[in-house]
């Protein structure tokens, strides 16, 4: 299963989501963020950074680069679409997701280990854990409160739209400990965690993170 | 307004120059008169005060530093001091280099630019030798932690150490956090950052073959940072140009994010023949150190540069020190290639100028001469001053002020020096910075070094430490300087890493106090005595002088940096205790030492006495014996007995997983909780026999002290603290400082969110 892992000017996490891709068994192809077609990929990756600086809002110029319009549109065709952290605000901004992400409510950046609990298993990228699982991947943002009216908010909720929240402590506010959310049809993720860094024994907290990729390869395969 | 070209230099030789305001001397002033024939440009004044200056000359440390060159020759070694960085063979093909620089002065007006730029300029001069960045540490000194003004200094250069660092996708594996009196007016930012590179890609900075061209890339060039070495609010300077600047520059990590991208593409499809980064003294530095290591002849077109502010005048341009810049020599069939990375990467490039066959430095302004100088006269060639030194009058009295040697009472003291900023958990202000990205951090702060893996296939990997205790260095600056190297080189071989090579940042008072002097000579004869005993070559380093307030000048303060390789870094060796019921053991020798101790001066507010006793022989035993302890896998973690002694190492080992222990201590308790004996670390194992038989091979001493598990460190018939408490005075000095992590600044109104 071929997926890409989109480089953005000023993308840093895509070396680590790419490696993410190999170790649970994908085939990745890097893509750039100029390029106006989408090659033949099953499956997308939108890595975490700083796109741009995170200059006039984070995620808000990569999510009008060429290959994003590919990648909406094949979104929209039902192309399982992930977005890390800046990934996560570039889908906000690009409509693929509801929402926003507004600076911590502390003001800081903070970079720790996160308990998170997993509360749809059943999306394109979080099939390979249990419902209610809790999971430990870092967290490490400075613009990762995530944001939305009540109604909506409400709406998200009653929809189960609400993919995995923090557990044990809200690193940067968000509304109602909302970590990551999906699309209506489970195929498109956005998360302010990184999955990615946890994905091996030697380098992170826990190779807890792996489960994003693996859900989506035996997606593929049992589709 | 005429231009000050060279005709003109030579036609008016008694027009009066502002050499007094730029910083120079009148002998300095007179020198260059006689090197150029003439008297300078207003140009080649403002080249020569930047280059000459402390910062950028070394003028008053040269003549010491010259020791580390005498250092026997490392076979480890392939490109020594005086390029940009050293360079250290890591073994299967892997070159690794690395640096402190220091930011102090910048830091102390502009925090957050200050340390953020402090970032930045050490990860270009690594940039600069070919290697690819893959992680930065930091070591910082604060005034009294409840000051006032260190709540303005603080919270701003942690935010911007993480800013610049965390915006580059550079992952922050450890440093120092700690506060002094000393440092209220000054504090100290040092950052240190680490490349990796292919022997084959090593880069140097110099201009060669004539016909080749001089490609400035990066970000436009600005009036900020002019002089940032001396004086350019100078109003006799330039009454007509842009008003007073602010002399601390700007930093825009994104481009810095964008350069290294297109700068490793650039090495990789060997589109360059030298390099050179644009740091203190801009493009003045860059263009007569590229020129003076190659044939000596270049030539810039100046009002090619391009500007963010067109009022900038010619020797502005050559002063400025605007971040995030690069030149670049290019071989004419290369360049169109070169600029094509450059557009990709939405980098700026230009070219300037080319290199000449003549041996002159020659830069000319819309078409008029305005610099025609030899370029190591700029570069290499400036003044070098023998300074006289002296011990302080004070260091009798004060060595022979002797630090008390008993606690009245174990347990309060304890909570004390745990709790006190300089032992407390830094959790605060290492949060702030990115410790993941790049995906090979093995191990980061809070354990003892960084370590990074540099091979996914062979596991190969790099340590590195970074210490400066002030405190022993103001006792005795020789022993201090070997201290601090023996602390470091003993944090790598804690990881299970071998220690390699030494680097150093040496922040120490003004160079014209006789006393000050003395301390800084002591240091560096001290380093290069220790670093001869371990075997270790100094790659390189950085001075940074003038470091007081009024007349009182900063504690001597040597950070020591010491990179240590790691042939498979899954056999790594962490911090924590993670499970109960494995034995506790003491290697080393513990003596009653408190001079300089975390002990004295928190619980007596006292500094006096001798540091401890130095024991290089001992830091090799027991550095040999952690790296085998870490091969054979004996051990299931290990932490270095630093400042606070044992108390300090059990309450860090005990918090990490929340894991207790009950410990025995034999003899003086306050001795075995609170020296600072060096030479020593704490062990856990499950197989005490195997880590018994192998430190006796190696010859070092082993202490049982007991068992861990439960929930409290409990020392028998001393003391018991619950792991609760104990966590409790540890996190929260910090916190209840600056601002606990969950305090929420402002609130969202109601209704001001966008919908969807």
């Amino acid at each position: 299963m071929r997926i890409g892992v989109v480089t953005f000017p000023g993308s840093l996490d895509d070396v680590d989501a790419a490696r993410a891709v190999r170790l649970a068994g994908g085939e990745v192809v890097p893509l750039w963020h100029a390029d106006a077609e989408l090659p033949a990929v099953d499956a997308v990756v939108l890595p975490g950074g700083f796109s741009y600086g995170d200059y006039l809002r984070a995620g808000a110029i990569a999510a009008r680069q060429p290959l994003m319009r590919a990648v909406v549109d094949r979104a929209h065709a039902g192309m399982p679409v992930l977005g890390i952290c800046n990934g996560f605000q570039v889908l906000c901004e690009a409509g693929l997701l509801p929402g926003a992400l507004t600076r911590n409510s502390h003001l800081h950046f903070r970079n720790r280990d996160q308990a998170l609990q997993v509360e749809r298993a059943d999306t394109a990228w979080t099939s390979s854990y249990a419902p209610g699982q809790t999971i430990v991947v870092p967290v490490k943002n400075g613009e990762g409160r995530y944001v939305g009216s009540d109604a909506d908010l409400d709406r998200l909720e009653g929809e189960g739209r609400v993919v995995v929240r923090y557990a044990g402590g809200n690193p940067n506010g968000s509304s109602r400990d909302i970590a990551g959310v999906t699309s209506a049809d489970g195929r498109v993720v956005g998360l302010m965690p990184h999955p990615e860094h946890a994905v091996e024994e030697l380098t992170g907290p826990s190779v807890d993170g792996l489960g994003f990729f693996t859900s989506v390869l035996q997606g593929a395969l049992s589709a | 307004m005429t231009v000050d070209t060279v005709t003109r230099a030579g036609e008016t030789p008694d027009e009066e120059q502002p050499h007094r305001e730029l910083g120079l001397r009148d002998e300095e002033y007179l020198r260059i008169r006689d090197i150029l024939g003439r008297r300078p440009t207003t140009a080649e004044l403002a080249m020569y005060s930047v280059m000459w200056s402390e910062h950028c000359s070394y003028k008053s440390s040269k003549v010491h530093l010259r020791t580390f060159g005498d250092l026997p020759r490392s076979e480890a070694l392939l490109v020594g001091m005086g390029e940009n960085a050293g360079v250290v063979d890591v073994g299967d093909g892997y070159a690794v280099t690395f640096k402190v620089e220091s930011h102090n002065h910048p830091s102390y007006v502009e925090p957050y630019q200050g340390a953020a730029t402090g970032v930045g300029g050490i990860v270009r001069d690594i940039l600069t030798m070919g290697a690819r960045p893959v992680a930065v540490m930091d070591s910082l000194r604060f005034g009294r932690a409840d000051a006032p003004d260190t709540a303005r200094v603080l919270p701003g250069v942690v935010a911007g150490v993480g800013g610049y660092g965390n915006c580059l996708g550079l992952p922050n594996i450890g440093g120092e956090v700690l506060f002094d009196d000393c440092y209220a007016g000054n504090p100290l930012v040092n950052a240190l950052c680490v490349g990796v590179m292919r022997h084959e890609d090593v880069r140097l900075a110099k201009a060669e073959g004539v016909g080749n061209k001089v490609v400035l890339f990066g970000a436009r060039t600005g009036g900020d940072g002019i002089g940032g070495v001396s004086v350019l609010a100078s109003e006799t300077f330039d009454e007509h140009g842009p008003a007073k600047r602010p002399s601390v520059q700007v930093g825009d990590p994104f481009t810095e994010k964008l350069l290294i991208e297109a700068c490793l593409e650039i090495f990789a499809a060997d589109l360059v023949t030298g390099i050179q980064d644009l740091g203190g003294a801009g493009l003045s530095c860059a263009t007569s150190e590229l020129a003076a290591a190659g044939s000596g002849g270049m030539r810039i077109d100046l009002e090619t540069v391009p500007l963010r502010d067109s009022t900038l005048t010619a020797a502005e341009i050559l002063m400025s020190e605007s971040q995030e810049r690069m030149c670049a020599i290019v071989e004419p069939a290369k360049v169109e290639q070169f600029l094509a990375v450059c557009a990709k990467w939405d980098v700026l490039a230009t070219v300037i100028g080319e290199v000449t066959d003549g041996d002159r430095l020659l830069i000319d302004w819309h078409g008029e001469r305005i610099v025609d100088v030899p370029p190591r006269t700029v570069a290499h060639d400036g003044p070098v001053y023998e300074r006289p030194y002296h011990r302080p009058a004070d260091l009798d009295d004060l060595q022979a002020d002797l630090p008390p040697t008993a606690s009245a009472d174990l347990r309060a003291d304890w909570l004390a020096v745990v709790g006190s900023p300089d032992g407390c958990d830094k959790s605060w202000v290492t949060e702030q910075y990115d410790r993941y990205v790049q995906g090979n951090t093995v191990l980061a702060q809070p354990d003892d070094a960084g370590l990074v893996r540099i091979d996914e296939a062979s596991h190969r990997g790099i340590a590195l430490a970074l210490d400066g205790n002030a405190r022993f260095a103001r006792l005795d600056p020789y022993t201090g300087a070997q201290l601090n190297l023996a602390e470091a080189y003993r944090n790598v071989a804690v990881s299970g890493a071998v220690p390699l090579a030494v680097t150093n940042c040496l922040n120490f008072g003004s160079p014209e106090e006789p006393e000050v002097m003395w301390q800084f000579a002591e240091a560096v004869r001290g380093l290069a005595d220790g670093c001869r005993a371990l075997g270790l070559p100094v790659t390189g380093g950085n001075v940074s002088l003038y470091n007081q307030t009024g007349d009182v000048p900063i504690n001597p303060t040597p950070v020591i940096g010491v990179l240590g390789v790691h042939d498979d870094v899954r056999t790594r060796v962490r911090g924590g205790w993670r499970a109960a019921g494995e034995t506790v053991l003491l290697l080393g020798e513990t003596r009653p030492e408190f001079g300089g101790s975390a002990w004295a001066g928190v619980v007596h507010g006292h500094l006096g006495g001798l540091p401890p006793r130095l024991d290089l022989d001992a830091e090799r035993a027991l550095a040999g014996l952690l790296a085998r302890l870490a091969a054979d896998g004996a051990v299931t973690s290990a932490h270095d007995l630093a400042d606070g002694g044992l108390a300090q190492a059990l309450t860090e080992s005990a918090l990490r997983h929340g894991v207790g222990a009950t410990v025995r201590v034999d003899g003086d308790p306050t001795a075995a909780l609170f020296a600072e004996s060096v030479a020593r670390a704490v062990v856990t194992t499950a197989d005490p026999a195997a880590v018994r038989a192998a430190a006796e091979a190696a010859g070092v001493p082993v202490t049982e002290l007991g068992t861990t598990g439960g929930d409290a460190l409990v020392v028998e018939d001393v003391l018991e603290l619950p792991l609760a408490e104990l966590r409790s005075t540890w996190t929260r000095t910090l916190p209840d400082l600056f601002g606990h992590p969950e305090d929420v600044v402002g609130a969202v109104p109601t209704g001001a969110v966008p919908t969807s």
